[in-house]
């Protein structure tokens, strides 16, 4: 049984769409994320899922049970805000036990339960301060604290490490998924960075416009993306979007002349292809010129303008070329993604063909 | 030019710019407080006996005044009956109104207009209300079978009229600031509140309440020198009376400053009367000040 469904929901602001007929499940104990760009409708699911805002249709089920219209406090969710949306006047320990207190729960459980959920999430030297003194990692775990001490089977998180520097971001991430997978709890994360999705998710759920585009475990959605967004979204540098043209009836990479990429026949394309993908060739392949080059340490990433279009290759080690110089592009055939170029559709019986080292 | 006289040439240009300002403050705030608290000391002069120097004579002829004594009384009640009243009041409309709510802006001019209106029309629509026989109250009471009464010409109900009146007018204007107030707060509490199952009154109590104290202590201090200040409507409706069961004592300084021209005790007066009001506000301030979280 399905932690969390969602049926066909839709949800409109007088005439603007928020969330358009989307419908998805949350296994229990699995963390999916919602991901999006910005004004893609996935902390309005959130909040929908949360009872904070309403449906307009569809339906909301929590542990099975409709959950549609019912309050926010029935539902036992926990929810951590972008914002911490903690209380300025209290302290890390009437902060956390807010909620316990509203429930009226015996002062000794609300001791012992302090105390457990203090220490898992490295708090207990700051009880007794105000979140004005705290840092804002500091914050975040307080945050954290007020949605775990409640024990909810499900916790959603909104954008919860936006407001954390690199560094903090990446430490947050790791113990929010340990905690996670340690309580088994069932949550549901939003987010608009995709390396956030792919380290920290079970499934992620990709939304754009309202819209789901597509959703599946982060693996499925980087090595088999179903449209140009979803390619175009995950992986950094994400994935190459390559027009392709029929010219002289062979498929070639528009403003080439050559070789083929694909099979003719189903009129214009795009190919995709990874950064990562790509190999350089002194003479042979897709005729392209640098234009940069950006050393990262571990690799480099090599920008190429093949034809009328910028590639970008992630090279390993250290790569200098001088802007301007001639090189060849090759890649397996198999790496390559094709979709439709009107619908953006990725076009499975379209085979690739072999670019020649 | 040297290094001196450029020094100087800045003072002397600092200095007249904040010249209209000074003598502004100087001549019309600064030297009154001082002429005041000198006049206390002196006897009224006239023009044939001139002003003597009598000490504290003044203030002792005030503590045995029982006039002065009435009105202190008076104003003790006013304040007590006005303050919390209003301040409670505004808190409750300013959260009602702050809700998403029909005619909202409506609803929120309504309650702001008794602050727009100048205190004397306040007064001429509420002596309307309170008029015996054909005032609005009395109609209304009529219609329940409950015979006239002449609310403000019996000294048990004149000062609770006027009570009623100046929260009437009070109100809206505290509200105004409290409303500022909520809308300062971020929807997230609130919601992150409904999430753990908080009812609205301990959201209110546990939340609301405590971060709307900068705002209450702020309307305290303007409602306590309101209660001291504010005295238009004694004109209008009562002149104090009957029986000066009404009077405040402000009003008291003016009948005694210029009905009874006695210049040197309408000081005293004055005096006495700022000497509390800044004993009572800082009071408020080192009192409250350590109980209230500032953001």
């Amino acid at each position: 049984m399905a932690a969390i469904e969602l049926i066909r929901v839709t949800k409109t602001w007088g005439a603007t769409v928020a969330v358009r007929d989307i419908s998805f499940e949350v296994d229990e104990g699995s963390f999916v994320v919602l991901l999006g760009p910005s004004g893609c409708g996935k902390s309005t699911t959130l909040r929908m899922i949360a009872g904070l805002d309403d449906v307009t249709s569809g339906r909301v089920l929590i542990g099975g049970r409709e959950m549609t219209g019912a309050p926010p406090a029935e539902r036992r969710v926990s929810m951590v805000f972008q914002s911490y949306a903690l209380f300025p006047h209290l302290d890390t320990g009437e902060n956390i036990l807010f909620g316990l207190k509203a429930r009226r729960v015996a002062k000794t459980e609300q001791r012992d339960r302090l105390v457990r959920v203090a220490e898992m999430v490295g708090l207990e030297a700051l009880l007794d301060r105000k979140p004005a003194q705290l840092s804002g990692g500091q914050r975040q775990r307080v945050a954290l604290a007020r949605a775990i001490i409640a024990e909810n089977p499900i916790c959603l998180m909104d954008e919860p490490l936006s407001n954390l520097d690199a560094k903090l971001r990446h430490e947050m991430r790791v113990e929010i998924r340990a905690l996670q997978q340690r309580l088994g709890m069932t949550t549901v994360y939003v987010t608009h960075d995709q390396t956030e999705a792919m380290s920290m998710a079970d499934r992620v759920v990709l939304m754009r416009d309202g819209g789901i585009e597509q959703q599946g475990p982060p693996a499925a959605l980087y090595d088999v993306p179903e449209t140009v967004f979803a390619a175009g979204f995950i992986g950094t540098p994400p994935m190459n979007l390559l027009k392709v043209e029929e010219v002289g009836g062979a498929m070639v990479i528009a403003g080439t002349d050559g070789p083929a990429v694909a099979e003719a026949g189903y009129g214009n394309l795009v190919l995709g292809i990874r950064p990562e993908q790509i190999a350089i060739a002194d003479n042979s392949g897709i005729e392209g010129r640098v234009e940069s080059c950006d050393y990262l340490g571990a690799d480099t990433i090599v920008g190429v303008r093949v034809g009328s279009q910028s590639v970008l290759i992630r090279a390993h080690g250290r790569h200098s070329r001088p802007a301007g110089s001639r090189i060849h592009l090759h890649w397996q055939e198999s790496e390559v993604h094709l979709f439709n170029d009107e619908t953006g559709v990725r076009m499975a019986g379209v085979r690739p063909l072999p670019v020649a080292a | 030019m040297t290094e001196r006289t450029r020094l100087v040439g800045n003072a002397v240009y600092g200095w007249l710019l904040l010249l209209p300002a000074a003598v502004l403050l100087a001549a019309f705030t600064h030297y009154p407080a001082v002429a005041t608290l000198a006049q206390s000391l002196f006897t009224s002069g006239t023009a044939l006996r001139p002003a003597e120097f009598a000490g504290l004579d003044n203030y002792r002829f005030m503590l045995e005044d029982e006039v002065f004594w009435r009105v202190l009384e008076n104003n003790v009640w006013y304040a007590i009956g006005t303050i919390p009243a209003s301040i409670a009041l505004a808190m409750l409309m300013a959260v009602w109104v702050n809700r998403r709510l029909p005619l909202r802006a409506f609803v929120r001019m309504s309650y702001f207009t008794p602050t727009i209106l100048p205190m004397i029309a306040v007064a001429n629509i509420w002596l309307f209300f309170y008029t015996p026989e054909i005032g609005l109250i009395d109609q209304i009471a009529a219609g329940f079978g409950i015979g006239s009464r002449n609310w403000l010409g019996n000294p048990d109900t004149v000062l609770g009229c006027i009570i009623v009146l100046t929260i009437w007018k009070e109100a809206g204007f505290f509200m105004i600031f409290y409303l500022a107030a909520l809308q300062s707060l971020p929807p997230e509490l609130e919601e992150a509140a409904r999430l753990e199952g908080a009812s609205r009154w301990h959201f209110f109590r546990r939340v609301t309440f405590p971060l709307l104290m900068p705002t209450t202590l702020f309307v305290l201090i303007n409602a306590v020198i309101n209660s001291f200040k504010l005295v238009d409507q004694l004109f209008i409706l009562t002149k104090g009376g009957p029986d000066n069961a009404s009077a405040l004592l402000l009003y008291y300084i003016y009948e005694v400053a210029f009905s009874f021209f006695d210049q040197a005790y309408a000081s005293t007066l004055t005096v006495v009367l700022l000497a509390a009001l800044a004993i009572i506000a800082i009071g408020q301030f080192v009192i409250l000040d350590k109980r209230i979280h500032y953001r």
